[in-house]
């Protein structure tokens, strides 16, 4: 029985041309797009330049700002006005305005100020900005010290010489960071949102009625749509891992086994969650929203765009409820750290608690009989 | 003669609203029972709960000896059911459909193999064994639908105004493959909004705003409202109700 409705799942997926198309399409459009749009570093952003000083040292920083490759000079200003307008327009994001005097001070008192002016609407720009170009003059000091300064041979300060590596995602390359998440993400889509579609559709039309009046048990009618979307899930997966490698170069550290091993799980966590939202729906514009909530919840709670750390202690825990939040971790895991089954088996253990809480919830609110 | 279907008191209601309220009627084994009322009257809930589909607010009732409060589960086993919307799976061939529901009903491959050529042989639909279901015409899926509801031999058959927005002389094909269900022992319950085939059943119950007005052959309705036809009867019926509702 449970063969025979397996292969009637199969034989509508086939012969939907929009499944297909989804199965094939959204792994790779997703893979290519995402990554590369939603990047986090800052670069280009719009300086105005106010030099009140037309000094060497003034127009060296401004230079190394310039050339610095995160900085556009959009503007020379001549007036406070004048750069106030522009930030005030937006069309410039930080002020950098070096006071008259300034090499004169530098030299001989010692001590210059510089003046940044950041539009902190985007703050996360407006403190990149900050940082950047305090790196930028304070490197520009170092080097205008070591003009005049003559060190002697032992330095009369101690000084802690920092030396930083950056393991896992050495040139910080966001995309790296970036494909893993996308491709949990790819599988909760296909596990939630088409597995839902698919079985309210079906309550829609009214074959559902027609399988609740035969002997056909809920597990089995549950069960023939789980499986297939599972496989179709693996697939997407294995595009998706494909994609990662020939446009991104990206293979993973770990082994493609533990990949597949926590995938199959998470793959039933999130066919679960379809199968729920499926339960609660009259109708595929019901799936839809409610799929779109939990898609929404899941992914903005999994860590997959801000970090989980930085997220408040109750929104930690949320997250330790969320299965996209465990899975998103493994797949970096795996693919950037080269981690093992072993060093992962909490997120297994916990992928299969989910597994077996969602379908659980699944079966015992269908109903063949309506109450 | 044996009773297929015995109900007590059957009652569903939503809400404040009684759709069936307390119905008590029997159906032998092997009788066409047609199941009359105007829209709303309450036949397709009843049907329902018949069917275990839906679970009774009161009463009891017994279907194919089983209990539909408690063993609906094993009444599905020995029925079949033919639902006002139409439903084999449009994106399925003919052949995928009879396939499908047959394994569904436990039968082996080879007595499927079987029963599906016969099948499409009765039906002259040898040619369209590999069409979609969704393309065949209204009438021929009808008759499909009934075929298949049909395949695992069901004593009982619950079918749900199966001849709506079909043409004449599909509708005399299907009361055809009614008959021969029925002279094969298979007791039949169909509802209908045509007149013409409520005189076809052997035993008519015309259901009124949740209740059953009349229960006899057709003769003896006829006879009862002192009608020429079954359309009067159900008119005479039908309009006690449209009276009450303040129409």
């Amino acid at each position: 029985m449970l063969r025979a409705l397996i292969k009637k799942e199969f034989s509508q997926i086939f012969r939907n041309p929009s499944i297909i198309r989804m199965m094939l399409a959204a792994p790779i459009i997703q893979l290519i797009i995402i990554p590369l749009a939603a990047d986090f570093e800052v670069k280009n952003i719009n300086i105005a330049v106010l030099d009140w000083d037309h000094s060497t040292y003034s127009e060296k920083i401004v230079n190394r700002m310039g050339a610095s490759g995160y900085f556009v000079i959009k503007e020379v200003a001549h007036s406070p006005e004048e750069a106030q307008a522009a930030l005030d327009h937006g069309t410039v994001d930080l002020v950098v305005e070096i006071p008259a005097r300034f090499e004169r001070e530098l030299v001989r008192e010692d001590e210059a100020k510089i003046f940044l002016r950041a539009d902190a609407v985007n703050g996360v720009k407006a403190g990149l900005a900050m940082n950047y170009s305090g790196q930028i003059i304070s490197q520009v000091n170092q080097e205008i010290r070591q003009d005049f300064v003559q060190f002697p041979r032992f330095s009369p300060v101690p000084t802690i010489d920092i030396s930083t590596r950056f393991w896992y995602n050495p040139d910080f390359n966001y995309r790296h960071y970036m494909a893993p998440g996308i491709l949990a993400l790819l599988l909760v889509m296909v596990g939630s949102m088409m597995c839902a579609l698919n079985i309210v559709r079906e309550r829609e039309i009214g074959t559902m009625e027609q399988m609740n009046v035969t002997p056909v048990k809920s597990y089995q009618f549950l069960l023939a749509k789980l499986i297939p979307f599972w496989i179709i899930g693996l697939v997407s997966l294995t595009i998706g891992l494909t994609v990662c490698y020939l446009v991104f170069g990206l293979y993973p550290l770990g082994s493609y086994l533990t990949i597949y091993l926590f995938a199959m799980v998470f793959l039933i966590a999130s066919l679960g969650i379809g199968q729920i939202v499926a339960s609660f729906s009259e109708n595929q514009q019901q799936a839809t929203l409610f799929s779109f909530f939990f898609m929404m919840m899941f992914v903005l709670l999994s860590g997959l765009y801000t970090s989980i750390e930085s997220m408040p202690d109750w929104a930690r825990y949320l997250a330790l409820a969320n299965p996209v939040s465990h899975f998103v971790d493994v797949m970096r895991s795996v693919m950037l750290k080269g981690s093992n089954f072993y060093d992962l088996q909490h997120r297994f253990w916990a992928l299969v608690g989910f597994a077996v809480l969602f379908n659980a919830i699944a079966v015992l609110n269908y109903r063949k009989r309506a109450g | 003669m044996k009773k297929i279907i015995e109900t007590q008191g059957l009652t569903r209601t939503f809400g404040a609203f009684t759709a069936v309220d307390a119905i008590s009627f029997d159906v032998y084994e092997g009788e066409i029972f047609g199941f009359l009322g105007a829209n709303g009257a309450g036949k397709t809930t009843a049907m329902k709960m018949l069917s275990g589909l839906l679970a009774p607010s009161g009463g009891s009732a017994t279907v194919v000896g089983f209990d539909v409060k408690t063993q609906s589960e094993d009444i599905k086993k020995q029925i079949g059911y033919m639902s006002q919307r139409f439903s084999l799976y449009e994106d399925l061939t003919v052949l995928e459909n009879i396939h499908l529901f047959g394994s569904i009903y436990g039968l082996k491959k080879a007595e499927l193999a079987q029963k599906a050529e016969v099948l499409l042989e009765q039906l002259e639909f040898t040619d369209q064994r590999n069409t979609l279901v969704g393309d065949l015409p209204l009438g021929w899926k009808q008759k499909l639908s009934f075929s298949v509801a049909m395949l695992h031999e069901p004593r009982l058959v619950f079918l749900d105004e199966p001849t709506g927005g079909v043409d004449p002389i599909t509708r005399r094909q299907f009361w055809e493959m009614i008959y021969a269900a029925a002279h094969k022992g298979a007791t039949v319950f169909v509802t209908t909004h045509y007149m013409d085939e409520a005189e076809y059943c052997d035993r008519v119950s015309i259901m009124v705003d949740g209740k059953i007005a009349a229960l006899d052959t057709p003769h003896n309705l006829k006879r009862q409202f002192n009608a020429p036809d079954m359309n009067d009867v159900f008119l005479q019926l039908a309009a006690t109700s449209v009276a009450r509702a303040g129409f």
